[in-house]
């Protein structure tokens, strides 16, 4: 598979890149075309938009929520939200069986599912990637040992391993970020690992090689640069799993403990008045929802624009 | 080919045994087990009682040792709740387990298949986005809340389905359906581009310009090719079923193996979480080298090395 990186494009002509669309005769720059490839990919702008717009909610979240996430009134016990007859402005989200804002829950615990996700995907990239360029780069027993650490890793049952492994420490957010970044770097270590393999063949690693560059400086200076928007790519994809496998726990009351606001545990505590209070068990399964589809989204778009021939 | 075979025969072995180490270990380490089970207001000498009477005061690799020598034997231990031998609390929970894992696996294919070609053949029009759409929104349910909201529709509302328990059939229809739409996006989309390779192939040109029906290229000569990956992600995913009944059989109250998890987890009934954790992994390792096998039978060009 060829991909759009850099260092195999023919030189771009001297222009300025930004303004490389007013001039259709001379061949605009890879990335110029990648910009103008990103402006017109309308799922990556819906999904970027979208995981903004949740990123800065969490970010603002004690600005923004109308209470306190904890407080808990039992005079307004399961209030309707407002698009409801009997709701009003009050609690937009109406609230739960304890008197809580479902709206101010809501923004808090987006905090939540984005530390978990994104730090847990971080955590696996850097040893998914480590795993996979080592692999890849060195062959032989190296490749060998780590074709079949990944092969043990597959084999894990990874909802058992978290849910079993989470209720003995007791779920406390660290605990959860090292154990999920842990348990989902294979799919980092399988796409890295053969990636390298083809470029280790190329001709720019080959010449560094002759030119005397040494294997830290070829992996760190020529492999990774090229990789690193396929494991973006991976990235947004795990952090989606991520957050849905958090969620999941926490639903089944393993996870992220009470009275935290995680969207899992909200739905979890919904159902036990689901039948008459839909709403409580609908609005934070909707939002674990939309983030994920706007990461899925986004990492496709970063996918199709970044090496557009690689979609699949 | 027997060589082959030998080959990955040994290899899946010392996967399982890597794995039962991990597994043995992950239980041991994340936190002290005699503590949990002692509860929170237990003094000191309690704990040391129950490690002592569990023989969880020993060192890790006794225990190991210890453990998996029994289990070779036949001997899972028995429940520290119910005090039964773990190996028939799952033998009587499996049947449950493997029937809702082939059922959500033959309804996934049954759909998934034929939308995957028929999103190939009509590439890049509306028929394709829409199956795109359709599993990018798969992707993003989280199962648990699908199940709920199943239950309220089908269940509640419209009172189809009964909503929880597994005394009839009907009682799997959910259920199936929840974990049928989790593997759905990934087997299409294989689907899709097993079939986009194979329908720009020469021997496809060739069928189609020697005018045979565009059916019969299709099926007869396409597809049989293109479902290759498919088999070995359907192995795949039958083990992940399995996995995935954790969260599906405990909404349902379905009496399972992954209910029997979900159970012993809550109550720390370590012996037993142990045993499924290690009947997970070897069905993953043993359908993995079936798929293996299967794809080497089923295509020569697959390299036996």
């Amino acid at each position: 598979m060829s991909s759009t990186t850099v260092n195999d494009a023919v030189p771009p002509p001297a222009i300025k890149a930004g303004r490389a669309d007013e001039f259709d005769t001379l061949a605009p720059s890879p990335k110029a075309l990648m910009r103008r490839r990103a402006r017109s990919h309308i799922g990556l702008i819906i999904g970027a938009s979208l995981l903004t717009f949740v990123v800065l909610v969490a970010i603002f979240a004690p600005l923004l929520a109308p209470y306190d996430p904890y407080a808990q009134d039992l005079t307004r016990r399961l209030v309707d939200p407002v698009w409801a007859p009997k709701g009003t402005w009050e609690n937009i989200f109406g609230t739960d069986a304890l008197g809580r804002d479902v709206l101010s829950r809501l923004m808090y615990g987006a905090r939540i599912s984005l530390l978990i996700g994104f730090t847990a995907a971080v955590i696996a990239g850097i040893i998914g990637a480590t795993l996979g360029i080592l692999g890849g780069y060195f062959g032989g027993r190296v490749d060998s040992f780590i074709v079949y650490l990944i092969n043990v890793k597959l084999a894990l049952p990874v909802i058992l391993i978290a849910l079993s492994v989470s209720s003995i420490s007791g779920g406390s957010i660290p605990a959860l970020i090292i154990l999920l970044g842990f348990l989902t770097w294979d799919r980092y270590a399988v796409v890295t690992r053969s990636m390298t393999q083809q470029m280790r063949e190329r001709e720019f690693i080959m010449s560094s090689l002759a030119a005397g560059a040494s294997h830290t400086r070829i992996i760190l200076r020529e492999v990774f640069p090229n990789l690193l928007n396929q494991i973006i790519v991976i990235a947004s994809l795990d952090m989606a799993l991520i957050i849905l496998i958090e969620a999941a726990l926490s639903f089944l009351g393993l996870g992220v403990r009470p009275p935290m606001p995680s969207w899992g545990l909200m739905v979890s505590e919904g159902r036990a008045v689901m039948f008459f209070k839909p709403y409580l068990i609908m609005i934070p399964g909707a939002a674990i929802f939309l983030l994920v589809i706007a990461i899925n989204m986004a990492g496709d778009g970063i996918r199709d624009v970044t090496s557009p021939e690689g979609r699949g | 080919m027997l060589k082959f075979f030998l080959r990955r025969f040994i290899i899946a072995i010392c996967v399982a045994i890597t794995v039962s180490i991990i597994g043995f270990c992950l239980l041991r380490m994340s936190g002290d087990l005699a503590a949990v089970l002692a509860g929170e207001n237990a003094s000191p000498e309690d704990i040391a009682k129950i490690a002592a009477s569990y023989g969880l005061d020993r060192p890790y690799y006794v225990q190991y040792l210890d453990w998996v020598t029994s289990a070779l034997h036949g001997d899972l231990g028995r429940s520290l709740f119910t005090n039964e031998p773990v190996s028939g609390l799952i033998m009587d929970r499996i049947g449950v387990t493997a029937g809702l894992a082939v059922a959500s696996l033959l309804l996934a294919l049954l759909i998934a298949v034929p939308l995957g070609v028929l999103a190939a053949v009509k590439a890049n029009t509306w028929v394709d986005r829409s199956a795109l759409v359709f599993s990018v929104a798969g992707q993003a349910t989280p199962s648990f809340w699908l199940a709920l909201l199943l239950i309220l529709v089908f269940a509640v509302q419209l009172r189809w389905v009964p909503v929880s328990g597994s005394a009839t059939l009907a009682h799997f229809i959910l259920p199936v359906v929840t974990l049928a739409v989790s593997i759905m996006p990934s087997t299409m989309r294989i689907t899709r581009a097993g079939m986009m390779e194979v329908l720009s192939s020469d021997y496809v040109r060739t069928a189609r310009a020697k005018g045979l029906a565009p059916f019969k290229v299709l099926f007869k000569h396409a597809l049989r090719n293109a479902i290759l990956p498919v088999v070995s992600l359907a192995a795949v995913q039958l083990g992940l079923l399995l996995g995935g009944s954790v969260i599906v059989e405990s909404i349902f109250a379905l009496n399972g193996v992954g209910y029997l998890a979900f159970q012993s987890i809550v109550r720390v009934d370590f012996p037993v979480v142990q045993s499924i954790l290690m009947f997970l992994a070897c069905s993953y390792i043993v359908l993995t080298l079936l798929s293996d096998l299967i794809n080497a039978k089923l295509d020569p060009r697959v390299q036996l090395t």
